[in-house]
Parts: structure tokens; C-alpha cells; sequence
């Protein structure tokens, strides 16, 4: 965050012209730098800009309201996509924050970093964070299929596969955030005489709340985005509200998946207009991460 | 003062989880009370899957009976013909869309595993090669068609394929790989390994583009679904094709007497008999999607049922319902 900020200050510094040490290798970099920010900017803009303008035709209220129709393409929606990706979101976010937490907490606060089942746990969360999403799919499958589920695109299915996904994602944030956690607040409280739980569960964890909430949110909005393990799950399409976990499901990314593959330009106008619903979401959790963080930081 | 803060975190996350559930609970909510009314009719769940081919058509049937009855919750997948049947004879599914019969090694499986089903035909699906309105090729043998179409094809003249096709360069349209059009082009017509067409053609998902591709270039030749070549029949030429018994023009009727081969096959539906019996949801559904058959077909753009076929069907079903 500081190093970020004071190459903020620098780069000020340099465009304006008041660097001493301008010469034109600086130039040059500070160059490239800004070719490499607008490079990346640009290519986000205008892909949202043309889906924007792709979709814009659908942005009426049969979008959100109206279940899919293959029969009228002009007033398809994405009701049973957006009510299954909000059930996914929760039900994923029941089962994985608190094992995250939980398992960040244990790494980082109580596991001994020399013994060897705890260095292989380590190395396993790190290229568990790098498996390809459709593994977390079969891998869903099977956990479903040893539970004697036998339909398994149902809202708890998809929340296996996506929280399964995310679960190395919020342990590794969450650890982060704890590390960031002053060691003379644990000294402090231990010193006071508080066990090694009662620290961790007053002081530390509440300290690391903006980071472990912002890890975790982010992480959601990985999964609420994704289709590949859903497409493994046999989510296809459904007419109907989820009810429950047990309900069968379909999800946002999959019914933007398959519009966008059909022929006919009115669904492929509507899947223009889903992928701006499903970024609206997301937009909608960062804010909430964002929020979460500001409320919650402090400095020490 | 530092631990009031401490407990307003957990509690605003907590508030915010609460809202979020809240939220989803209140559309929950509204979507049961709305379906109060039509307690009399059928109701339960009924589990398709199967071809993407036919998912069109299924999902259409579902998309229908909701309006009249939206007791009856149907979710249709789209695993692919095979794996369809893979979830079907495990029992997992009610239903299984097909866009080929069921195979051997299927029905082993589906046998071991207890499954008895009913194979049900419910449309018709046809390719068409079409050429510029200008040309003077009329016809094409298969094995023309697969020469002109198989993958590393070197065909770039038709007088490659015939040398009394005239001197004309070919400008090749047609889907994109990710279309079931192409699936049925590379897996079905010519039907080697590779699983796939010739690459050096204009790709489009969309057949408008095709149409108007082939349209609007001299000596270009395409392919698409009958039902796109029906809509554009001033634009373009369709090619009759000669599979050993002479050329045999493409029309909704020699698709379905089975004479416009190898560009037109059978899609189906299979049921499995268990479900049509102890679940009044399947049989509701079989039984709108069944009696609703032609107008189903024609909305997902398939050909529907000559009357002799869909007899056959309506009997068959009406047998397995005894």
C-alpha cells in the first residue's frame, strides 16, 4: 500500500517535471508505464463499451424479470440466472469463509511452520490456487456422487464446485491480512495474561476484518463469474425460482454462455446485455469489499 | 471504545450477509405465492438433459407448458448426446435428448442399471450446401461433398471436384466450430477421426452472414440448417446431393422419408418408462411436448414430423402410457 503510494507520488513528481533526475532513460520507462496502463484501460473500455451498445436494445425489465425463451429471443431474461447466481453467491459464502478463516487462523496463528504436515499443507494452498476452475467441477461431481446425490445441478452442487474454488483464495488473503496484524498487539495481549485463543479471537481476527473481508469478497466475485465447473455440474436451463439448496439451479455465466453461442442476433443482443447484469454484480460486491475496508482500517 | 468497534465489524458482516439472504428469500417468496393458483394440475420435477441439438426443442416445450402450468419444473442441460445418455441409463435424468439413436455400449449400460426407456422421434434436422445463384453445379455426391469439405481439403476450383463443374474459384462459408452445425458436418457427413471440416473457410455463428456470403460472392458454396435455406430460397441455390441413388433435391419431404441423405437424420427423445409412469410432472410434460409436437419443432427450426412419423410417435407414446 505505501510503496504503491509513494510510486504514485514519484510519477507525479516526474510528469511534472520536477525531477531532478529526469533524464532519457526515465523518460523512457515513465513512457512505457503509461503505454501499459492505457494499453490495459483501453482494451477494458471498449470491450464494455461494446457490449454496452451490443446490448443496450435488451436493457428493459423482461431482462431481469423474465425467465429464458427460446421461443421469443426479443424478450428473453435472465430471472432464474440471476436469483441461482445469488443463491450460488450465499450458499458458497456459508461454506467457505468460515473453513477459510478457520484454516488461515490455524496456519497463522497456531500451526508450527517447521513441522512437515504443515509445510505440505502450505505448498498444496498454493497450487491449489492455480487449478484450472473445471477441475473444482469434477471434483464437485465426485464429492456429490459419494454423498448419493443423484441430480447434481442443484444450488448445492454449484456452492460445492464454487466454494471448493475460492476456499484457497480466502485462506491465502485471510493469512495475509492477519500477518499485516502488529505483533505487539498479540504481545500486548498475551503479556496481559489472555490465552493464545482469547487473543486471537479479540484481537487479532477483528484487526484483520478489512482484509479478510475484501479477500473474501473478491474471491466471491471470481466465483459468481464463473460457467466452466457449473457446466460439468449439468446446470443447464430451469423456469423456475431456486427454493432451496436442493432446488436445481442454473446460473448468470452459463445462460451468457449459451446465448452468446446461438445464431440468432436478438439472443446474442441479450447475452450482451447478461454480461453487463453479471458486471453490475460484481461491481456491486467490490463496493461492498471497498466499503467493508474503509469502515474497518485502521493504522497503527 | 476499541472492542465497541471490534463488534460493530462482526455485526454490520453479519447484517450484510442477513440482507443478502433476506433479499433472495424475498424473490423466493414471490415466486411460490404466484404459483398458489393452479394447485389442481400436475406438479413435481422433471430432469432433461442430453444433445445441445435438441435442446432448442426441449427447452421450447418447457418454455410452453410453464405458461399453462408452472407446477411442472423442468430443467434441460445441454451435456452432449453421449453424455446425456451417460446420466440417463445411471438413472439420473428422466428424459435424454438424442440427435442419434441410442448406441450399444448405451444400452448395455442402461440395461445393467435397470433403466427401461422409450425412444420417441420428434424432429427433423437437415443441413443444406448451397452455392450462388449463378453457378451451374446442380449436384454433388457425397463423396464430392466430403472431398470438398474434409479436413486439408485442397479443393479451391470446381473443376477440382468435376472436371465439367465450370472454371470457377470457390469461396467457402459455413459455421464456426462451436455450432452444432459444424458437429453434425464433421462428425456425421464426413465422419473420420478428426472430427472436424477443412479450416480455411469464412466462419460465422451467425447464418445471416452465411447467407448473405454466399450470396453476394460469385462461385461460393456454403452450409447451414434447412430451415435458414428455406427463409433465403430467392437468394440462393440449394445443391441436391447424390448419395447412390440419384440427386435428390433438399425439401422438408425428402428430409423426412429419409431419401436427402446423409445431410438429414432423426432427433429424438428418450424416456425412461419408470419416470413416465410413477411421475405425473414427466408425463405432463411428455404429453404437452408430444401433442404440441409441430409447433415446437417449428419455433426451435427444426422440420417437423411428416403425419405417418408423428402417428408413430403419438402411438408409441400412447402404448408406453397403455
Amino acid at each position: 500500500m505505501s510503496t504503491a503510494a509513494t510510486a504514485a507520488a514519484q510519477t507525479v513528481r516526474l510528469t511534472a517535471g520536477r525531477s531532478r533526475e529526469r533524464n532519457v532513460g526515465s523518460l523512457v520507462f515513465l513512457g512505457l508505464l503509461w503505454f501499459s496502463l492505457f494499453f490495459g484501460v483501453m482494451v477494458l473500455v471498449v470491450l464494455i463499451i461494446d457490449t454496452m451498445l451490443k446490448g443496450s436494445v435488451r436493457f428493459d425489465s423482461d431482462l431481469l424479470f423474465s425467465y429464458e425463451s427460446s421461443l421469443n429471443p426479443e424478450s428473453t431474461g435472465f430471472r432464474a440466472g440471476i436469483l441461482g447466481s445469488l443463491w450460488l453467491m450465499v450458499t458458497t459464502a456459508v461454506m467457505a469463509v468460515p473453513l477459510g478463516i478457520a484454516a488461515a487462523v490455524y496456519l497463522e496463528e497456531f500451526s508450527n511452520s517447521r513441522r512437515w504436515y504443515n509445510r505440505i499443507i502450505e505448498v498444496n494452498l498454493q497450487n491449489l490456487a492455480a487449478v484450472p476452475s473445471i477441475v473444482y467441477g469434477l471434483l464437485a461431481v465426485a464429492v456429490m456422487a459419494l454423498f448419493g446425490f443423484q441430480q447434481k445441478n442443484i444450488v448445492l452442487g454449484g456452492a460445492i464446485a464454487l466454494a471448493l474454488l475460492i476456499l484457497p483464495v480466502v485462506i491465502i488473503t485471510s493469512r495475509e491480512a492477519l500477518r499485516a496484524v502488529p505483533r505487539e498487539i498479540r504481545d500486548g495481549s498475551l503479556a496481559l495474561g489472555a490465552t493464545q485463543w482469547q487473543t486471537t479471537w479479540r484481537q487479532t481476527l477483528p484487526s484483520a476484518i478489512p482484509g479478510i473481508a475484501t479477500g473474501t469478497i473478491l474471491g466471491l466475485s471470481r466465483a459468481i463469474g464463473e460457467a466452466a465447473p457449473l457446466l460439468l455440474l449439468g446446470l443447464g436451463a430451469v423456469r423456475f425460482d431456486p427454493e432451496g439448496v436442493l432446488s436445481r439451479v442454473t446460473a448468470l455465466p452459463i445462460q451468457i454462455y449459451r446465448l452468446s453461442t446461438q445464431s440468432q442476433v436478438a439472443f446474442q443482443e441479450a447475452a450482451s446485455a447478461g454480461i453487463i447484469v453479471l458486471l453490475v454484480m460484481i461491481l456491486l460486491l467490490n463496493g461492498v469489499a471497498i466499503f467493508i475496508r474503509n469502515k474497518f482500517q485502521r493504522s497503527w | 471504545m476499541k472492542r465497541t468497534s471490534h463488534r460493530w465489524a462482526i455485526g454490520s458482516g453479519a447484517a450484510v450477509l442477513a440482507l443478502t439472504l433476506a433479499a433472495c428469500g424475498g424473490a423466493d417468496a414471490g415466486s411460490t405465492s404466484s404459483e398458489g393458483g393452479e394447485s389442481s394440475s400436475a406438479s413435481g420435477s422433471v430432469a432433461v438433459d442430453g444433445s445441445s441439438t435438441v435442446f432448442p426443442m426441449s427447452n421450447a416445450a418447457a418454455e410452453l407448458l410453464s405458461e399453462e402450468n408452472p407446477d411442472v419444473q423442468v430443467s434441460v442441460g445441454e451435456s452432449g448426446t453421449g453424455g446425456g445418455f451417460e446420466k440417463f441409463c445411471a438413472g439420473e435424468t428422466d428424459i435424454s435428448n438424442a440427435s442419434r439413436p441410442i448406441e450399444e455400449d448405451e444400452v448395455a449400460i442402461c440395461e445393467e442399471n435397470g433403466v427401461e426407456y422409450t425412444e420417441l422421434q420428434v424432429a427433423t434436422d437437415a443441413l443444406t450446401l448451397v452455392v450462388h445463384p449463378d453457378l451451374a453445379v446442380d449436384c454433388l455426391t457425397t463423396e464430392q461433398v466430403v472431398e470438398l469439405w474434409g479436413p486439408g481439403s485442397e479443393v479451391t476450383n470446381w473443376q477440382d471436384l468435376d472436371p465439367s463443374f465450370p472454371d470457377q474459384e470457390i469461396a467457402l462459408f459455413g459455421p464456426g466450430t462451436d455450432s452444432g452445425t459444424y458437429d453434425y458436418m464433421a462428425n456425421d457427413v464426413i465422419g473420420d477421426e478428426s472430427e472436424a471440416t477443412r479450416d480455411d473457410y469464412e466462419a460465422s455463428e451467425n447464418d445471416n452472414v452465411l447467407v448473405q456470403g454466399v450470396a453476394g460472392t460469385e462461385g461460393a458454396t456454403g452450409y447451414f440448417g434447412f430451415s435458414y435455406y428455406e427463409e433465403n430460397q430467392d437468394s440462393l441455390k440449394a445443391l441436391a446431393i447424390d448419395d447412390g441413388n440419384g440427386c435428390v433435391e433438399p425439401s422438408a419431404d425428402t428430409a423426412r422419408a429419409g431419401e436427402y441423405t446423409p445431410l438429414a437424420r432423426p432427433l429424438f427423445i428418450y424416456v425412461n418408462n419408470a419416470s413416465l409412469a410413477d411421475n405425473e410432472a414427466v408425463k405432463a410434460y411428455v404429453d404437452f411436448y408430444i401433442e404440441n409436437l409441430a409447433t415446437i419443432a417449428e419455433g426451435a427450426q427444426f422440420i417437423a414430423l411428416d403425419d405417418a412419423s408423428y402417428e408413430e410417435t403419438k402411438s408409441a407414446l400412447a402404448e408406453l402410457e397403455g
